[in-house]
């Protein structure tokens, strides 16, 4: 049975690494995706700031399209996409007045049937930290990865929540343990990077992920793992800024879970587009013999 | 600051909590939402004072507060508040009014990257990245902001300036045109 893939706008341009190293960790682990066709934009952050009836609408329709393919599931690698898509379903699940007034909208109905999730928590349900363990080729042995889980993974509990504390998740720290690195507690798991206002006012996102930097050398890590591509844009694109601006230039790797994986499961360092990067990762994989 | 009560004091409050369906009166002005929230650094009225506004009644001072502007939706203080007031639905439906009744913007940079944004999405049914931040830069005349780090995107294969449209882009029209909100109107 495939499971549903929704890989969302950022896959096709500056998280594309994602997206090859997700599909490419996929086939190591047996996992079929398959992607929901002509899906559209979930809308983000703008469209719940500017009408309600939108931001339900723009992700129903790609949730009434996986059905009408006959998927029963649909996973998404970007925490703001998981977000939107689990609100809307939430929310037309909990009242039918709902559900019909946005299926007029959308022109196609969405019978509540799939499960939405996100790649962190598809990684931990469908293929559980044992078989996981099975699978490492490659363990991260001395990687310490300090894992950011960032505001829409764990925001707001009640509907999105991947795991069961929204203030000190411990999801994917599980699953970098189960690849053979060490997870440090860390003070940041769950602090705003700016996300949504990246262009918009870019001074706050540069303080706001700074002091996320900041806090992960603090915490002696060699890496800072995320589950999103904004998180990894702000993180990662805005470093030499926050070097400037905060005169410490912290060259910190920031990874995608998937990456990370991709290295322990043995897949080649060139396929998972890891060299995309603005803060290379590559002295810190040679130091600790993984490359 | 002397603020003249309102006489549609209940007014605005109900208004609010009509919109947004949370109910404002329960706010206890604890101070645990300004307490975690990361933008308050930069805020003019912190979360919980644009929540005692609200309960006063103070409209216009509410609607042209930057703050909603500000707001980045972390959800923190929804999270966090102890009186379950989910002030992040509040800070959408303040900008969503604000919009509507044609207050002066006090964070024009993030009106018009909210606009650019789902403009794109109108037209194409995707966002294209690269578009939005070339559309945004002249229309808020910031001609070479970010244009070391667009250098190095290029080099690394980010920078795309195809067209990444989808066969539904009607559909997407349509739910553009359907929804109730303030896209084919006024301002906008
Ligand atoms: S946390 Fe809740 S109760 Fe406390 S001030 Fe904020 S909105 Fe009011
Ligand atoms: S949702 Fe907005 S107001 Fe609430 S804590 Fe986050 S930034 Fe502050």
């Amino acid at each position: 049975m495939a499971y549903g893939y929704y890989p969302g706008c950022s896959a096709h341009g500056t998280a594309k690494e994602y997206d090859i190293s997700t599909r490419k960790v996929c086939v190591k682990l047996g996992i079929q995706l398959e992607d929901v066709a002509d899906w559209n934009c979930c809308g983000a952050s703008p469209a719940h700031a500017t009408s309600e009836e939108l931001s339900l609408a723009l992700p129903l329709r790609n949730l009434a399209l996986a059905e009408k393919q006959g998927l029963n599931s649909i996973m998404t690698t970007c925490s703001a996409c998981y977000n939107r898509l689990k609100v809307a379903h939430e929310t037309v699940k909990e009242s039918p007045e709902t559900l019909n007034r946005i299926n007029d909208i959308v022109g196609e109905p969405y019978n509540k049937t799939l499960k939405v999730t996100h790649f962190v928590n598809f990684l931990f349900e469908e293929v559980g930290l044992e078989k996981l363990k099975e699978k490492v080729v490659k363990p991260l042995e001395n990687v310490k990865a300090a894992c950011y889980y960032g505001c829409l993974l764990t925001r707001p509990p009640e509907l999105v929540t991947i795991d069961a504390d929204p203030e000190n998740p411990t999801i994917m720290d599980g699953i970098v343990e189960a690849l053979g690195a060490e997870a440090p507690d860390w003070s940041h798991k769950t602090e705003c990077c700016g996300a949504s206002l990246a262009l918009s006012r870019t001074d706050i996102v540069v303080r706001l992920s700074g002091e996320i930097l900041k806090a992960a050398r603090f915490a002696d890590a060699d890496c800072i793992v995320v589950a999103c591509p904004l998180c990894y844009a702000n993180l990662d694109m805005r470093q030499s800024q926050i070097a400037s601006r905060h005169g410490v230039d912290y060259s910190l790797p920031i990874l995608f879970i998937s990456e990370l994986m991709g290295i322990a499961l043995g897949v080649n360092y060139d396929e998972l587009g890891i060299d995309k990067h603005m803060v290379s990762a590559a002295n810190m994989l040679k130091e600790k013999g993984l490359m | 600051m002397i603020y003249q009560l309102n006489a549609n004091v209940r007014n605005f409050g109900e208004t609010i909590s009509e919109l947004s369906g949370v109910d404002i009166s329960t706010c206890y002005q604890c101070g645990k939402c300004t307490a975690g929230c990361p933008v308050v650094m930069e805020m003019s009225h912190t979360p919980n004072q644009i929540m005692r506004l609200i309960q006063l009644g103070l409209k216009d001072e509410v609607l042209s507060s930057p703050t909603p502007w500000l707001c980045a939706s972390c959800e923190t203080c929804t999270t966090r508040c102890p009186k379950e007031v989910d002030i992040a639905k509040i800070m959408d439906t303040l900008r969503i009014l604000a919009l509507k009744e044609g207050y002066k913007r006090k964070e024009p940079n993030v009106v018009a990257f909210n606009k650019i944004f789902l403009d794109s999405i109108k037209n194409n049914g995707r966002l294209q990245e690269t578009k939005l931040a070339i559309v945004f830069n002249l229309k808020t005349l910031q001609f070479f902001k970010d244009m070391m780090l667009g250098q190095k995107l290029f080099k690394k294969g980010k920078i795309s300036f195809s067209n990444d449209s989808i066969k539904g882009t009607d559909a997407v029209k349509a739910i553009f045109e359907r929804s109730k909100g303030f896209l084919n109107k006024g301002e906008r």
